[in-house]
């Protein structure tokens, strides 16, 4: 994905288990903030 | 080349006489200059038809798929390879395969060489290490080397890597290539210089699959573009689709492409389409010594499971 052009905070990959409620919540947080920073995707979206 | 064509034929007819195979794929002369076509021959007295020169750029292992045939097939290094890939992917059996090898000497770009002269070709003929090109009272010579398909200028398994019979001796190799230059021309682009890279690569596909058609990977019965329940992606030549279409093709030949240039030879609007599927092999040598097709034995890196696989990108 980052290869061809799209940002690279846009894809995010992650191994959280059932038990790691607070992994996820760091993560889950993080995702949000890199992908708000970034702005709304303008590649690889269809118009219309 | 012609030694080649003869003991191809006189492999072929011997194979078919004896009945150790049904048929024999293999190549014969299309209608137009540059563009020898596939073909399954039968009887022996139809083994003359074979071809072999340096417009054979077509992978023939696609034509196994499934097949349960006793079958003879021509193959140069990247055929080669695919046959491996096919039978790992439980496509066709070895049992059932006699594989003509051809050390290939690199196929020729069409598109190179008729961009290269400025007249109509009627007759294309190679000499050594020349390709005349004739047309109505014009004549042009080239060095082979210059009109090679850019996948082959960078071959470095040309031999078959399997084979029983070989119809000539192995060729040499040239380990002195760059094989990802272009690929690492696009990594080290910002990432929307990147982004544009591949819309420009795009813009004039006209989504006629010939790309998919040809290549000995895209074996599936339905194909996900051609999925109308669910519908994974718009048929039109809308850029979003169109890219989704050669990305996700790209990334099913992930860890399986050998690199066989049938996709580009075959592609009606000379799309560099190799692009997408080059990175992925890039990656696969690097990250997993991976290169499709070697044997039989090793199993493919996406279908192995090892601790040591790189994992950097999963947080
Ligand atoms: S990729 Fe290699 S084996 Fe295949 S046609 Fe080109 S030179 Fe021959
Ligand atoms: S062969 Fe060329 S034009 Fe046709 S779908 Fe493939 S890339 Fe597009």
């Amino acid at each position: 994905m980052e290869h061809m052009g799209i940002e690279k905070d846009r894809l995010h990959f992650s191994w959280i288990s059932s038990a790691e409620a607070t992994k996820f919540i760091d993560v889950v947080t993080q995702v949000t903030e890199s992908v708000k920073a970034l702005g709304p995707a303008k590649k690889f979206v269809k118009a219309g | 080349m012609l030694t080649y064509a003869e003991k191809i034929r006189e492999l072929s007819a011997q194979l078919l006489r004896e009945d150790k195979v049904d048929m024999v794929i293999g190549f014969r002369k299309g209608s137009l200059p540059m563009s020898n076509e596939p073909c399954m021959v039968k009887n022996p007295g139809d083994a003359d038809k074979l071809v072999w020169d340096s417009n054979c750029g077509v992978n023939l292992a696609s034509y196994l798929t499934d097949r349960k045939e006793r079958i003879g097939i021509i193959a140069k290094g990247c055929d080669s390879r695919n046959i491996n890939t096919h039978i790992i992917e439980n496509k066709i059996k070895r049992e059932q395969l006699t594989i003509i090898g051809v050390p290939c000497t690199g196929m020729i770009d069409k598109r190179k060489v008729s961009n290269s002269v400025d007249f109509d070709i009627i007759e294309v003929i190679e000499e050594a290490d020349k390709v005349i090109v004739k047309g109505a009272g014009s004549e042009q010579t080239f060095d082979k080397k210059e009109v090679l398909r850019k996948n082959c200028e960078v071959c470095i398994h040309p031999n078959p890597v399997v084979y029983d019979e070989m119809v000539a001796e192995k060729v040499d190799i040239n380990q002195d290539v760059d094989r990802y230059a272009d690929v690492r021309e696009v990594e080290e682009m910002d990432s929307d210089d990147r982004w544009q890279y591949f819309e420009d690569l795009l813009s004039n596909c006209i989504r006629c699959y010939a790309c998919r058609n040809a290549c000995p990977l895209c074996y599936c019965p339905t194909c996900f573009v051609d999925e109308s329940q669910p519908q994974w992606l718009g048929k039109s030549t809308n850029a979003t689709d169109t890219r989704g279409f050669h990305f996700l093709r790209a990334y099913h030949c992930a860890g399986r492409c050998t690199d066989c240039g049938s996709c580009e030879t075959v592609c009606p609007m000379g799309i560099n389409m190799r692009a997408f599927t080059k990175k992925l092999e890039k990656d696969c040598l690097e990250n997993f010594e991976w290169q499709a097709g070697l044997n039989t034995e090793q199993r493919p890196p996406l279908d192995s499971f090892n601790p040591s696989d790189p994992d950097a990108f999963v947080k």
